[in-house]
């Protein structure tokens, strides 16, 4: 048994399952507030990276400025979605508006892969050292990034939620749109803050991992990656979100741990979580922490 | 035909300060479901108006229809006006009705169980962005002692609790006009009570006009200024509330009979006779 190499599976777990967190955190926020299921999330991923590339090489902007604008650009790109393509669907049938992020997801591949190009970009280096040294674990700098940035946008959605009006009001007409409308709440508004928000987060979030990696289209694997991470923690949850996340980053590592160590299958790594996902949906279909009579699609 | 009250005196020579008119609409939900035929109703500021009537008859359709939230369920005004306050307001969105003024306490209370009190009552608030915030929740907790002590999710209230949440939330908008709907609803004779005259204790400290939907007749017209009753979509009959209580016909349909015994025979033939439309 190689102990070390566990060790340090498991902190890369810990740490990318914090990001997968994060992003299905996106994806309930968008669900719970909307009744959206997004598939498209993961090219909010892509985009954000590709966009930050872009300020950076193209522009010459440094990195903090470039992060910024990109910022700005996810925030008026998750609205522009919101207002053009999905508020005319309000109404329609769920599965209308699932055909509609799908086709939406490969309509950003195409557009993307078209602007951007098809081969993989890296990162310029934005930290001065490569890895740093963690209580005997060799962290790299971008990872530890990652870890900051995870638990501050998770801080910052808990303190949001709880606090702040806006958080409050989409609380509300997660609850009960009518309700919501009652007490004075645009429904739209918030309908638009919800995928603001959903493509600031995702944004930044592929950043991160264009960075630990590099920029393609494969990032968007990791929209793919948050279904067992969402219908673990329960489609409609965001502590639930965030947990699911964590687990299936730690089960993905320890799977490649396993594989690595015994079977030799070479393919765990991906596999595992789907297979969670499957067991999941047979034994407890409305995942650990979320409302059992939500709709199942 | 029924024969209309006669208006009393003081109402004919005082001209009154009108601070909603409906004037003659007519609601129709999905497109073909006819439910409000030509509905006219004012109420005078400052005062708790009643708007009583069998189940069916429009009257939460009413309420809806003046605070914009008929949209959500599909209903539209095609006919006729709203005004308040000197605007018209028929087709606006119901986030811009709570803004000018317009709170409504949705039947069924509608408080937002997984939140706190003190979040629902923040909620209430939504609106507004002056200062004064921090300040009314106090207003509100000394109205409502027990809502105070209750720290955890509003869904774990009782139904009185919850009533009274539903009318603390209402408060925090600051509104010039609430629209009730059913507040008895549910609620134990005692507590019934105690929300009217919560509510009139609000119409007498703050001067909020108050709009009534009740099917607790008696109650709403012991506390009303002035009295609706509604059939099939229409008004049908109005009056200063204390001749709406002694009016024989409302005794006999809305408070319960008169007092002397009838036989099942006379009951149905004179209820044929009395149909109102």
């Amino acid at each position: 048994m190689n102990w070390s190499l566990l060790v340090q599976l498991l902190a890369n777990g810990l740490i990318v399952g914090m990001l997968y967190g994060v992003v299905a955190m996106c994806f309930v926020l968008i669900y719970k507030s909307t009744q959206v299921v997004n598939f498209a999330q993961g090219e909010f991923l892509v985009l954000g990276a590709w966009v930050c590339l872009w300020f950076i090489t193209d522009m010459q902007m440094p990195f903090i400025v470039a992060f910024l604008f990109t910022l700005v650009f996810m925030t008026l790109f998750g609205i522009m979605i919101q207002v053009v393509i999905l508020r005319p669907l309000i109404g329609e049938p769920v599965v209308s508006v699932i055909m509609v992020t799908i086709g939406l997801s490969i309509f950003l591949q195409a557009l993307m892969n078209w602007i951007f190009g098809n081969s993989a970009e890296r990162f310029p280096q934005v930290f001065e050292t490569e890895s740093v040294n963690v209580a005997g674990l060799n962290v790299e700098s971008a990872y530890l990034m990652s870890l900051v940035m995870s638990v501050l946008i998770m801080g910052g959605f808990y303190l949001f939620f709880r606090f702040s009006k806006y958080g409050l009001a989409m609380r509300a007409t997660a609850f009960n749109q009518q309700t919501a409308q009652s007490l004075g709440i645009s429904v739209r508004q918030v309908f638009a803050l919800a995928w603001a928000i959903s493509a600031i987060v995702s944004g930044v979030a592929g950043i991160i991992i264009g960075m630990v990696n590099s920029v393609s289209s494969s990032l968007a694997i990791i929209g793919i990656k948050v279904f067992p991470a969402v219908i673990l923690g329960g489609l409609d949850s965001i502590v639930g979100a965030v947990i699911g996340g964590i687990i299936i980053g730690l089960l993905e590592n320890f799977a490649e741990f396993v594989d690595g160590q015994f079977l030799n299958w070479g393919n765990l790594f991906t596999i595992a979580p789907f297979y969670v996902l499957i067991i999941i949906l047979m034994i407890k279909p409305y995942g650990l922490f979320g409302t059992k009579d939500i709709e199942r699609i | 035909m029924l024969q209309t009250v006669p208006a009393s005196s003081e109402k004919a020579d005082a001209p009154k300060d009108t601070i909603l008119s409906v004037d003659n609409i007519e609601v129709v939900y999905n497109e073909y479901v006819l439910v409000l035929r030509g509905l006219s109703l004012t109420v005078e500021r400052g005062s708790i108006t009643a708007l009583l009537g069998a189940n069916g008859a429009g009257k939460s359709t009413t309420l809806k229809a003046i605070s914009g939230l008929l949209k959500s369920e599909d209903g539209e005004i095609t006919r006729g006006s709203i005004t308040f306050d000197g605007q018209i307001i028929s087709h606006q969105e119901p986030e811009r009705t709570v803004r000018s003024g317009i709170f409504q306490v949705m039947e069924g209370r509608r408080i937002i169980q997984d939140m706190t009190v003190l979040e629902n009552l923040k909620l209430g608030a939504f609106t507004r962005s002056d200062g004064g915030v921090k300040d009314d929740i106090d207003l509100v907790y000394s109205y409502f002692p027990r809502l105070k002590e209750r720290t955890g999710l509003a869904g774990y209230l009782s139904g009185g609790e919850q009533q009274m949440l539903a009318i603390g939330r209402a408060m925090m908008a600051r509104p010039k006009l609430i629209l009730m709907d059913e507040p008895s609803m549910g609620l134990s004779p005692l507590l019934v009570k105690e929300v009217f005259g919560i509510i009139k204790r609000l119409n007498e400290d703050f001067g909020v006009t108050i709009l009534l939907v009740e099917q607790n007749a008696a109650m709403a017209l012991a506390c009303a200024r002035h009295g609706y009753i509604m059939e099939n979509g229409k008004i049908v009959l109005d009056g200063p509330a204390e001749e709406l209580r002694e009016n024989e016909d409302i005794k006999e349909f809305y408070l319960g009979g008169s007092g002397e015994r009838k036989s099942f025979k006379n009951i149905k033939s004179f209820k044929r006779r009395k149909r109102w439309l």
